[in-house]
C-alpha cells in the first residue's frame, strides 16, 4: 500500500469517526454555512463538534503549515481529504474569508510575529475576518481608495469609509487597505493594515441588498488607532499584497464545485414528456449546455491549480477562472429559475423556504460583480494574458 | 400599418406617460412593499385608471367602456411597465374584459363589463396549476351537480386572486390533463363556500395567489362561453396578456436600459466616466438595437390584436418571445453595469430585474412562446 493510500484509509477512518451525520447533508441556503468568530451562534450542536473536530486536525486549512493551526498536508494528501470529504458529502467545516483571502496573503508577507498572532484562530474559526477595500469612489479603480492613514509616531491613525464591505457587522477584525502617501501615484501609496472591528471610531451599517438580506456594510473610520505591528509588508507596498490577495478571492469565488448537477435540479421540477425526456426542449438543451461547461470548468479548475507550482497564485488566470465560473454560476441560476417557474418567484413563506432559490438568485448577480467585476477580469486577461496594444 | 403611431395614439402614449409618471411611480411601489399593503395596489389609482377609461380600454361605450383598443391598451401597460405600477390592469382591463368580450352572454357582458370599466369590479384569471404555464395541463375538475357544476382542484400565479371580486376559473368538464378540449370557463365569487385564497407574496412585490377549491357548487348559469368548449375563448385570453405582458415588458425593459445609460454617462471610474469604456458601450449599443426591434414586435403584436384578434396568436407569440429574453438582458445588463449599487436595494434597478423575471414568466417564457411558434409553423 502506497503512503497515500494509507493516508486515504486513515482519513476515512477518522471522518466515520468525527463527521457527524447531521454534517452530511447539503446545505440548504447558504446560512447554514459555519462562519465561526468571537459572537457567532452555532446553528447546531452537530456544527461545533465538527468544526473542532477538523480545527483540531488542522483540517480546516489542510495545507497550512502545522505551527500556525494548518495540517501540514501536501497537495496530493490535501486532495485526497477532500475527495473523502466529498465522497461522504461532509460540509465544508468552516467558511472564512481568513481563509480564503488574508490567510495567503499572511503567509506570503506576514512577518513570524503576525503569523502566529491571526493564522492560528483563523483555523480554529474563532477570529471572523472582513475585507475593507472598495471605497464609494474606488470600485473597480481600487487604487483611487482614499482612506486616510497617517503616522503618529508609535502608532497609525485612520480616517475615511469603506463600502458593500461583506459581513462587516458581523466580523471581529478587518484587513484594509489604506492611503499613506497622498503624493506619490496612485499604485504606490497603499498600505495594508490589520485592525479589530472593535476598536473605537469603526462603525458598520448594514446596506440592504436586492435579495432582502443585509450581508454587507457601509463601513466608517473616525480617528481608528491602528497598532504599528499591525502593517502588513512595507510602508506604502500594500497593492503588492492586495493585488495577491485578490487573485485567492477569485479563486474562491469562482469555485462552484459541490454543487448537486443542474440537470438533476431541473428534471424534478418542469417534469417529463411522454418520451421522458424534459417537457422543455429548449431548457433541456441549455441545461445540457450549462452541464457541458460546468464540466469542463471544474477540469480547469483542477488542470490550472495542479499547474501551478505548490503555494503558487494562478496569476492573471486567476482573472479567466473568476470571470468564466461566476459567469457560468449565474446562467446556472437563470435555469434553476427557469426550471422553477412559477413556484421560483414565491418571495416568503414555508413552502419556498422564505423564497430561498429567488433570494439566491439575485444573490449570484454579485458574483460578477464582487471581487472584480467580468469586466475588470476581461481587461486584466487582455492586458496581462492576452498582451494586447493599450490595454 | 400600425409601425408608426398615430396623432392619437401618441397623445394617449404621452397621456399615460405623464399619469403614470406621476400618479404611480417606482416610489408608490415601493411603499406598497414596505407597508405590506393588504391590497397590493393603490385603489385610488385603480378608481383614477377607470376615470381615464383605461379600465374599459377594452370594453365598449354600450358597455360603459372607452373601447380605445388594443394599441392604446399596450401603449398604457408600456408606461406602467416603465414605472412598475402596480393595478389591476392586466388582470382586469384586459384578462376579464377578454374573457367576457368573447365567451360572456349579453347577460353576463350586461352585468360586468360596466362595472369592470367603472373600476367597481376586479376580476381575476385563475389558470395556472404547474410550475409553467401550460393551459392544456388543466386539472382542475368540474363536476355536473344537481342543476350546476361541482369544482375541485388547485390554482395558483392567479394575479390579483386575494382581492378579486370575480374570479374565471379554467376547469375541465371532460377529457384529461393534456387535451385543450373538455375545458370550461366559470364565473366564480370567491366568497363561496369551499374557496380558501392565500396571497403568495412574489419576488417582484405585485400580486399572486394560491386559490384551493373544495367542492365548490356554482350554478349553470356561471359557465362563461360554452361548456367543454372553452378552447377557444381560453386562447384569446391568454393572447390578450400576453401581448399586454409584451408591452409591459417593452417599458420595464426600455426604462431599466434608460436607467442604466444614464448612469454609466455618469458613473466615474479611473478619471472618466465608465461610460467612455467601449466594453460598456458596445452592450449598450447592442441593447438599444434590441429594443427598437423589440419596440417594432410588440407594435406589430398589439395592431393584430386590433385588427384579427384570431390571426394575432403567431404575431403576439413572437413579441412575447422577443420581449422575454431582451428585457433579461436588461435587466441583467443592468444590474452589472451598476456594479456594486446594482446589488442594493436603495437603486431600483433591481426592482427592474424582478419584475421582469416575473412578467417573463406570465403566460409562457420565451422558450414556451418559441415552441408554439415552430408548432404553429409546422416545423
Ligand atoms: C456581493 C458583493 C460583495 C462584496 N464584498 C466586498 C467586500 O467584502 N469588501 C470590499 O472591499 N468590496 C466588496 N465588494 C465590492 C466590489 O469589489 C465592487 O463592487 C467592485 O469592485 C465594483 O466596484 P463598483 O461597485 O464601484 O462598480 P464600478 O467600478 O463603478 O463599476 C460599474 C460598472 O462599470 C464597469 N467598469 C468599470 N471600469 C471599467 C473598465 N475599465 N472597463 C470596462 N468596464 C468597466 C464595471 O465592470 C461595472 O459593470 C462586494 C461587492 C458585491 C456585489
Ligand atoms: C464586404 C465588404 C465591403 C466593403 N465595402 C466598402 C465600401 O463600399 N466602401 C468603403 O469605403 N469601405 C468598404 N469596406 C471596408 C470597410 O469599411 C472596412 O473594412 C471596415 O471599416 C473595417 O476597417 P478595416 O478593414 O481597416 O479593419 P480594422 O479597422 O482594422 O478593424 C479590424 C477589426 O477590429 C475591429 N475594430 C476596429 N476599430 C474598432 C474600435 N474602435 N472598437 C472596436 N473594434 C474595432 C473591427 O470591427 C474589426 O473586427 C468593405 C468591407 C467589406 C468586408
Amino acid at each position: 500500500m502506497s503512503d497515500l493510500d494509507a493516508f486515504r484509509q486513515e482519513v476515512r477512518t477518522w471522518l466515520d469517526e468525527n463527521c457527524p451525520q447531521e454534517m452530511r447533508t447539503p446545505m440548504k441556503g447558504f446560512e447554514d454555512a459555519c462562519w465561526g468568530g468571537r459572537n457567532y451562534k452555532f446553528a447546531s450542536q452537530a456544527q461545533e463538534d465538527w468544526l473542532r473536530a477538523m480545527a483540531e486536525k488542522g483540517w480546516t486549512v489542510p495545507t497550512w503549515p502545522k505551527e500556525y493551526g494548518g495540517g501540514g498536508l501536501s497537495k496530493a494528501e490535501a486532495k485526497v481529504l477532500a475527495s473523502e470529504m466529498k465522497r461522504i458529502k461532509a460540509r465544508s467545516p468552516l467558511s472564512s474569508f481568513g481563509i480564503w483571502m488574508l490567510g495567503p496573503a499572511l503567509l506570503k508577507f506576514g512577518n513570524e510575529a503576525q503569523k502566529m498572532e491571526h493564522l492560528p484562530p483563523i483555523a480554529r474559526g474563532e477570529i471572523r475576518w472582513c475585507q475593507g477595500y472598495s471605497e464609494p469612489g474606488a470600485g473597480s479603480d481600487l487604487a483611487a481608495l482614499a482612506t486616510k492613514c497617517e503616522d503618529k509616531g508609535d502608532h497609525f491613525l485612520v480616517n475615511g469609509q469603506k463600502v458593500w464591505t461583506s459581513y462587516a457587522d458581523k466580523a471581529d477584525w478587518i484587513f484594509c487597505l489604506v492611503r499613506t502617501d497622498f503624493e506619490a501615484t496612485k499604485h504606490n501609496g497603499i498600505s495594508f493594515v490589520l485592525f479589530d472591528m472593535e476598536t473605537p471610531g469603526v462603525e458598520a451599517k448594514p446596506i440592504k441588498l436586492i435579495s432582502g438580506r443585509s450581508p454587507f456594510c457601509e463601513t466608517f473610520f473616525e480617528d481608528v488607532r491602528v497598532e504599528k505591528h499591525n502593517l502588513v509588508g512595507e510602508l506604502n507596498k500594500g497593492w503588492t499584497i492586495a493585488k495577491y490577495l485578490l487573485t485567492h478571492e477569485r479563486e474562491m469565488i469562482g469555485d462552484i464545485g459541490g454543487n448537486r448537477p443542474i440537470s438533476e435540479i431541473v428534471a424534478g421540477s418542469v417534469g417529463l414528456d411522454d418520451n421522458k425526456k424534459l417537457a422543455d426542449p429548449m431548457l433541456r438543451a441549455k441545461v445540457a449546455e450549462t452541464e457541458v461547461d460546468e464540466w469542463a470548468y471544474m477540469l480547469t479548475l483542477t488542470r490550472k491549480l495542479a499547474e501551478a507550482k505548490a503555494g503558487a497564485s494562478l496569476g492573471a488566470d486567476s482573472s479567466m477562472l473568476k470571470y468564466y465560473g461566476t459567469e457560468l454560476n449565474k446562467r446556472r441560476y437563470e435555469l434553476m429559475m427557469d426550471a422553477a417557474g412559477h413556484d421560483g418567484l414565491e418571495w416568503e413563506g414555508e413552502r419556498s423556504n422564505d423564497g430561498d432559490l429567488a433570494r439566491m438568485w439575485l444573490r449570484t448577480k454579485g458574483n460578477s460583480i464582487e471581487g472584480g467585476t467580468s469586466e475588470v477580469q476581461l481587461n486584466i486577461i487582455s492586458k496581462h494574458i492576452l498582451r494586447m496594444p493599450g490595454a | 400599418m400600425g409601425l408608426v403611431l398615430t396623432e392619437e395614439e401618441k397623445m394617449i402614449s404621452e397621456m399615460a406617460e405623464g399619469f403614470f409618471a406621476d400618479k404611480a411611480p417606482v416610489k408608490q411601489l415601493r411603499e406598497l412593499r414596505d407597508n405590506r399593503d393588504e391590497t397590493g395596489f393603490d385603489r385610488g389609482l385603480w378608481a383614477e385608471m377607470a376615470e381615464m377609461g383605461f379600465a374599459g380600454v377594452l370594453i365598449d361605450e354600450d358597455h360603459g367602456g372607452s373601447n380605445m383598443g388594443f394599441m392604446e391598451a399596450g401603449l398604457i401597460a408600456e408606461q406602467m411597465g416603465r414605472n412598475l405600477t402596480a393595478s389591476p390592469f392586466v388582470s382586469t382591463a384586459i384578462l376579464a374584459a377578454t374573457a367576457l368580450n368573447k365567451g360572456g352572454s349579453a347577460e353576463q357582458k350586461k352585468e360586468w363589463l360596466p362595472k369592470i370599466a367603472g373600476g367597481e369590479t376586479i376580476m381575476a384569471l385563475a389558470l395556472e396549476e404547474g410550475r409553467k404555464h401550460n393551459p392544456a395541463a388543466t386539472n382542475m375538475s368540474a363536476e355536473r351537480s344537481g342543476n350546476g357544476f361541482k369544482l375541485n382542484g388547485q390554482k395558483g400565479m392567479v394575479m390579483d386572486g386575494h382581492v378579486a371580486d370575480q374570479l374565471i376559473v379554467v376547469a375541465r368538464t371532460s377529457g384529461e390533463a393534456g387535451d385543450m378540449d373538455g375545458l370550461t370557463l366559470f364565473l366564480v365569487d370567491p366568497k363561496t363556500k369551499g374557496i380558501a385564497t392565500e396571497r403568495t407574496q412574489m419576488v417582484d412585490s405585485r400580486n399572486s395567489a394560491r386559490i384551493e377549491f373544495e367542492d365548490v357548487e356554482v350554478n349553470a348559469d356561471a359557465v362563461l362561453g360554452e361548456v367543454d368548449n372553452g378552447a377557444a375563448v381560453l386562447k384569446a385570453i391568454v393572447n390578450a396578456g400576453k401581448a399586454a405582458i409584451a408591452a409591459e415588458l417593452l417599458g420595464t425593459g426600455g426604462e431599466a436600459f434608460r436607467q442604466t445609460t444614464d448612469y454609466i454617462r455618469e458613473r466615474k471610474q479611473f478619471g472618466v466616466e465608465i461610460g467612455s469604456f467601449q466594453a460598456l458601450q458596445h452592450r449598450s449599443a447592442h441593447l438599444y438595437s434590441e429594443l427598437e426591434i423589440c419596440r417594432s414586435a410588440v407594435l406589430m403584436a398589439l395592431t393584430s390584436m386590433d385588427m384579427d384578434a384570431a390571426g394575432s396568436e403567431m404575431p403576439v407569440a413572437m413579441a412575447k418571445a422577443k420581449l422575454g429574453s431582451v428585457s433579461k438582458l436588461a435587466g441583467l445588463e443592468g444590474v452589472q453595469m451598476h456594479g456594486g449599487v446594482g446589488m442594493t436595494d436603495e437603486y431600483d434597478i433591481g426592482l427592474y430585474l424582478k419584475r421582469i423575471r416575473v412578467a417573463q414568466e406570465l403566460f409562457g417564457d420565451a422558450n414556451y412562446q418559441m415552441e408554439q411558434i415552430a408548432s404553429m409553423k409546422g416545423y
